[in-house]
């Protein structure tokens, strides 16, 4: 196995706090790979140190081969790794359309010159990315395509959730970090947008790490799982493996 | 089509009661004046049929309403001295708002010393037309880059602290720099210094227009020049918004984490920002200077940077046709209501704390982003 990510020793403490215990994590191309624990078990924490948004207090952090532990948030976005999160961080004063581009950054032409005087290539540029942004937004829920030119703070807020899938997928990662994406969704809700989610990432073979708390979501569309519990990987394997595992129905499931 | 011809129609009043209102000498009748103007905007607010025209009709279409508007107003007043200085206050005034709005109102850095950066540009000016043999129009420039410059000094502190300290980091800038040229001797001190004719081409702005039967102010010349810069930069920063970079700096002002998580070199874009707005409001002062012939400490005072950034909330923070409107408020107000005169300062604090309290967004919010195709 080839792996895309790899952690060895992943640690973060806060204070006296070990959020993030000696993490070795390796998840190869393709996979959906399940993140798992109970509240505080420190997976956002997780994305938040492979994202950069804290620095690593000791361990590495590999993406294809090349080391990345130090980098800033915008050097991971740049080698291909984008992310939600778990409370909405939408600019909701801002348009869909004007998040999904915040979301796609890293394709957009920001030079002065091309953005104060070459009016007619930029227009040609917007044109594009609304074609691009009603296609993905279409996959997801098609009357949302329509409602691209709203400001975001005035949708529903299951259409912000995927709002901020699509601001996450627009530019074609690599590997896209889902931090309880179909949090305050119905369940049906929630295996619609993982459906479309998987749909996605067939046709794109992204690889995905997902942070779920409904177990049926888990065994339905992950390929493999990780279990963390006050920051430490407890199991790994596929579902049918992890929940077969005795810890993790200690410290997990709440079972006896 | 039908939004075209209302906006003509409401361009027309608004210019008809502009002149109404310059012409006035008797204060009963400018207060009446003042009256209607309050019971219209009102109106209009209420009944959104103002914004309706505003959405409706092309931006290129109201930009040259408001421009032709300019022009058969100074065509009117073209005798009246006083009303083109204050018309020409009112459009330097919006050209350095314009520089604070791209600062604070796209980028969300705060500046409580635009005043000063006003002044820079005005002593670049008399320095440069009084020791070089410059073109003066380029002097412009190099007020507005003068005043760029001298900003970076404020960039590490800017985009190292937040919130209420960088706010009150520009605040120490600006009671710094009038003491400095207070006591700066080759600045003339509090004395200040005086500026050469401003000179474009075949034209010497302080003489007075004879054009056949056609007479009128010097004025007209400096409200001429005004109207083009504005005119230019007002078009710049609109397009300014509606682009990528537009769309940057909103992310970079609301949510700076998910905005660095997607890329955004978060002290790139305040520094670009930053550095713009600076250089616009250089521009500004080195014209007003010019226009005015002579500059000095006092000119520059922090209260003039209040005004300038209670401009910004009264109009509509990010919204340049709102800090518009309010800058002709606050300029002309004063000026043709002397009972006010005194307690302007009193009366320009209860009217952003009513803003800020019932109309937060401004007398003219800002509209959403017009990026879509055919937008
Ligand atoms: N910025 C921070 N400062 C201090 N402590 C933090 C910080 N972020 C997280 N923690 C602590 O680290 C631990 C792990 O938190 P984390 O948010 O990663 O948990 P989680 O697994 O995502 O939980 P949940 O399921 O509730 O989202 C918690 O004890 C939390 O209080
Ligand atoms: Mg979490």
């Amino acid at each position: 196995m080839t792996a895309l990510l790899s952690c060895r020793g992943l640690t973060r403490t806060f204070g006296g706090l070990v959020a993030l215990d000696a993490l070795d994590v390796e998840v190869a191309e393709g996979w959906v790979l399940g993140l798992i624990g109970p509240n505080g078990s420190g997976k956002t924490t997780f994305f938040n140190v492979l994202t950069g948004l804290f620095p690593a207090s000791a361990g590495q952090i590999r993406f294809e081969n090349a080391e990345i532990t130090d980098l800033k948030p915008q050097g991971v976005y740049r080698i291909g790794i984008a992310r939600t999160f778990q409370r909405s961080r939408l600019c909701l004063p801002l348009s869909v359309f004007d998040n999904l581009m915040v979301g796609n950054h890293r394709n957009l032409n920001h030079g002065l010159w091309f953005n104060l005087v070459r009016r007619q290539a930029l227009r040609r540029q917007v044109e594009e990315n609304v074609a691009a942004a009603r296609e993905l937004l279409t996959i997801f829920h098609a009357p949302l395509a329509a409602r691209l030119f709203e400001p975001a703070g005035g949708i529903p807020m299951i259409d912000r959730r995927r709002v901020e899938v699509c601001r996450a997928l627009i530019s074609r990662p690599k590997l896209l970090l889902l931090d309880e994406p179909s949090a305050g969704m119905t369940h049906e809700e929630t295996l619609q947008l993982m459906d479309d989610i998987l749909r996605v990432q067939r046709k794109l073979g992204l690889t995905i790490i997902l942070i779920e708390h409904e177990m049926s979501v888990i065994e339905r569309i992950t390929s493999h799982c990780m279990v963390l519990n006050y920051g430490r990987k407890i199991a790994e394997g596929t579902y049918a493996q992890v929940s077969r595992n005795l810890l993790v129905r200690q410290a997990y499931l709440g079972l006896e | 089509m039908k939004t075209t011809g209302a906006a003509a129609l409401i361009t027309a009043v608004v210019t008809a009661f502009m002149w109404l209102l310059l012409r006035a000498e008797s204060q009963p009748s400018i207060a009446v004046l003042i009256a209607l103007a309050v019971a219209a905007g009102v109106v209009a607010a209420r009944s959104r049929s103002l914004a309706r025209v505003r959405a409706g009709a092309p931006e290129r279409v109201v930009q040259g309403f408001a421009f032709a508007a300019v022009v058969v107003l100074a065509l009117l007043l073209r005798g009246d001295d006083f009303s083109l200085l204050l018309m020409t206050r009112v459009l330097i005034v919006i050209l350095a708002c314009l520089g604070l709005n791209v600062q604070f109102g796209y980028a969300g850095v705060v500046n409580f010393a635009g005043a000063s950066f006003f002044g820079v540009g005005g002593y670049t000016a008399a320095l440069l037309c009084t020791s070089t043999r410059l073109p003066h129009l380029l002097i412009l420039l190099c007020g507005g880059a003068a005043a760029a410059l001298v900003g970076t000094v404020l960039l590490l502190p800017v985009l190292r602290t937040r919130g209420h300290y960088a706010a009150l980091i520009t605040i120490a800038f600006a009671l710094l720099f009038r003491t400095f040229l207070e006591v700066n001797d080759t600045l003339g001190g509090p004395q200040g210094l005086k500026l050469r004719e401003l000179v474009v081409g075949p034209f010497h702005f302080n003489d007075a227009i004879e054009l056949g039967a056609f007479e009128g102010s010097f004025y007209l010349r400096y409200l001429a020049l005004a109207l083009v810069v504005l005119t230019i930069f007002f078009g710049l920063v609109l397009r300014l918004e509606r682009s990528w970079i537009g769309i940057t700096l909103d992310a970079v002002r609301l949510d700076e984490i998910a905005a660095a998580t997607f890329g955004l070199e978060i002290a790139r874009w305040k520094i670009t920002a930053f550095t713009l707005g600076n250089f616009i409001i250089g521009v500004a002062g080195a014209l007003s200077a010019f226009m005015i012939g002579f500059i000095a400490p006092n000119n520059y005072a922090f209260a003039e940077s209040l005004i300038l950034v209670s401009i910004l909330l009264l109009g509509g923070v990010g919204n340049p046709w709102g800090l518009a409107l309010a800058t002709a408020i606050v300029i002309l107000l004063p000026e043709k209501l002397q009972v006010i005169q005194e307690y302007r300062f009193l009366l320009f604090a209860a009217m952003v704390i009513l803003i800020l309290l019932f109309r937060p967004a401004g007398l003219v919010p800002r509209p959403p982003r017009r990026l879509e195709p055919g937008g």
